[in-house]
């Protein structure tokens, strides 16, 4: 063989595995989301699919990550964790994705867990449970605020307001349940006095009796730890026996969808959530005002309803892997794992991420608001 | 005292409903021997079904009867199932048949009505009325006195009419029934049409206090079927008495003991009636079929 012949091989080898590597970069970053379209979270879920489907597209047309496309491959986990568990393995096993985003409820984000820790894969909760990044886990991230979140913005407002004596109702759920723990625990430390502390099961069709108790109590406000629908019924219920005490909600609650299925009955009622839910009273100077303003007006523009908290959190997920794809410059899964947890100072529709080793989280309760239904609108308290 | 009487009014409305449903599980029990457990999925039936042609801006009565028929042929689908299968299956098969039938009433009812609580407004308005310090919605008098309705027509169709009569009779025995020219078909179909008007009625008068979505039914299941056990399965009186026990047990226990206990007190309460009086509180002493 000729030194030439030779020349040329090597060429063409050099040729192919540029060939090759050219293929590979611009080859899509595939993106595993499961959200809870159907089942009880679905009030949550759909508001997350929306922003998924929407973002997705429009990260595209600015470009991707780098000239790279995202793939959005999206399941229905149907708020069941034991669907959620294998949805993720098919994703990770199957579908072959670089990150993993999703689980709208805590009980669905721990059945995950395991999964993740083992392919190894970063994986950004939508949950709202503190357990989710406490302890830290390495792979697992979340952007939501949390439980115990509300339940310290609540107490702080409480204070301010000289009041002191709480009631808590709470239904059968895990994040229920979770919010109903974290209440009671708090409590001794920020000087809340727990008066009444009622439940309500998962069908129920009526919580007069709860409340009729909690108005003998002699509480001073109450604090509704539930998600989703049957808020609306303790909303209702509330009017119906003309309770005077202010009622407080979590962020299970922020959505639009609360308003429009408790009617009337909202009125007054007071909300923990993100800037979003009340943006028409945001500060331009505020410093998550510009990302907040990208999602709320293409958000209604695209679907016509305002978006809620979970719009937000699925946005800011979607915020972060594009962000720390970025960064890492590659979809090698430890490095954009290292690249999530070195993001600072990132401001995103929930608060300003600074992530750490020891914070997966990356905000504090001072980046949540508390809203009050005004005429069919949340709007800011101070 | 204010207090003891607002959980009352709590019980006796959810009661009332719980009462409702045992009844539909009654009817059919009585002349087929089949518990229905998509029972709970027409009141499903009746609260969607009536929020979403509401929603098409149609009036009040025109919602409502849209939800009806739509229910009733729901009923009239599970009729022909069951008793097509019932020539050659056992009781226990048609039963898990109506478990799987709940299962496809669900998913219908999701692809037609979605996956939010929808409600209807009541015709009596949102303010409660109050009655020396206890707030009552005029919704939940509504409620009483429909059910009460409700029962005074079924035991006047089952006592006085005389296709109530071929009803009573043909779920007494049916092959004598038959003989007499009873026709057997035709007296299943209206079990079946009656138990899901039954049900339709508790979902009218639920939804504009409480909100419906797609998987409400189950619940009302539940707690109907153990109003109907709790009084007795056969008897109109008795799964009325059971339906209104089991809510004002739940409320008072609630009110007095423990809320995150109410529902296990009351299924305690069940297993005890159950192992002193497997008939019923009020259910008479039966042989079964042989």
């Amino acid at each position: 063989m000729s030194i030439i012949n030779r020349s040329l091989a090597v060429l063409g080898l050099v040729l192919v595995t540029c060939g090759a590597t050219q293929a590979q970069t611009s080859k899509p970053i595939k993106v595993g989301v499961f959200v809870a379209v159907t089942g009880p979270g679905s009030f949550l879920g759909d508001a997350s699919k929306k922003t998924f489907e929407l973002y997705t597209q429009q990260f595209n047309k600015n470009g991707g990550v780098d000239g790279r496309q995202i793939e959005l491959v999206l399941y229905d986990s149907k708020t069941n964790p034991k669907e959620a568990a294998s949805l993720a393995r098919k994703l990770i096993d199957q579908d072959q994705v670089d990150v993993l985003i999703g689980a709208n409820t805590t009980g669905e984000a721990m059945a995950v867990v395991p999964f993740v820790e083992e392919a190894n894969i970063p994986f950004i909760a939508l949950a709202g449970g503190s357990v989710v990044v406490d302890p830290v886990k390495k792979w697992v991230f979340k952007t939501p605020h949390t439980d115990q979140m509300s339940v310290e913005k609540i107490y702080a407002q409480l204070r301010k307001e000289k009041r002191s004596k709480v009631a808590l109702l709470s239904g059968a759920a895990g994040y229920d349940q979770s919010c109903r723990k974290n209440a009671k625990e708090l409590s001794a430390r920020l000087g809340i006095d727990i008066v009444s502390d009622e439940q309500h099961g998962s069908g129920d069709t009526d919580v007069t009796t709860q409340l009729t108790k909690i108005r003998g109590s002699g509480a001073d406000a109450l604090i509704y730890c539930g998600a989703g629908a049957p808020s609306a019924l303790v909303a209702r219920n509330y009017k119906q026996l003309g309770l005077t005490l202010p009622l407080y909600m979590t962020v299970g609650v922020a959505s639009q969808a609360y308003i429009e299925a408790a009617g009337p009955a909202a009125e007054g009622s007071r909300v923990t959530g993100s800037a979003i839910l009340a943006f028409a009273d945001m500060m331009q100077d505020d410093p998550i005002y510009n990302v907040s303003r990208s999602l709320h007006d293409g958000y209604v523009a695209s679907y016509k309803e305002e978006p809620s908290a979970f719009s937000g959190y699925a946005y800011d997920a979607l915020l972060l892997t594009v962000e720390a794809l970025r960064r890492a410059g590659t979809t090698d899964k430890a490095k954009v794992r290292d690249a999530l947890e070195g993001l600072k100072n990132i401001p995103g529709v929930n608060g300003i991420y600074n992530f750490s080793a020891t914070d997966h989280l990356g905000f504090s309760a001072d980046s949540m608001w508390i809203v009050e239904v005004k005429d069919g609108r949340y709007r800011k308290v101070d | 005292m204010v207090d003891f009487l607002q959980f009352l009014v709590a019980g006796l409305s959810q009661g009332a409903i719980y009462a409702l449903v045992g009844l539909g599980f009654s009817v059919i029990y009585r002349a087929t021997h089949i518990v229905n457990f998509a029972q709970g999925e027409f009141v499903m039936i009746g609260g969607l079904g009536t929020a979403g042609a509401l929603s098409f801006a149609l009036p009040m009565p025109l919602a409502i009867l849209s939800a009806l028929v739509a229910g009733c042929v729901a009923a009239l689908v599970l009729d022909l199932i069951v008793i097509r299968l019932a020539r050659f299956a056992p009781a226990l098969l048609l039963i898990i048949v109506t478990i799987g039938a709940s299962v496809a009433l669900r998913g219908a009812a999701q692809l037609a009505w979605g996956r939010n609580f929808h409600s209807i407004p009541s015709p009596f308005g949102s303010e409660p009325l109050h009655v020396y310090g206890v707030a009552i919605m005029p919704q939940v008098i509504l409620i009483l006195v429909t059910t009460v309705g409700a029962v005074v027509g079924l035991q006047w169709f089952f006592r006085r009419t005389r296709f109530g009569q071929a009803m009573l009779a043909a779920a007494i025995n049916p092959t004598a029934a038959s003989l007499v020219g009873i026709e057997l078909r035709h007296v299943y179909t209206a079990t079946f049409l009656i138990a899901g008007l039954l049900g339709m009625i508790a979902g009218l008068l639920i939804t504009p206090l409480a909100m419906v979505h797609f998987e409400s039914g189950l619940a009302f299941s539940l707690k109907g079927f153990a109003a109907a056990i709790l009084g007795g399965l056969g008897s109109v009186p008795g799964v009325v008495a059971g339906g209104l026990l089991l809510g004002v047990v739940e409320s008072l226990s609630a009110g007095y003991v423990s809320s995150a206990y109410k529902d296990a007190i009351a299924f305690l309460l069940i297993i005890v009636v159950l192992l002193t009086r497997p008939e019923g509180v009020f259910g008479r002493r039966s042989t079964g079929r042989v």
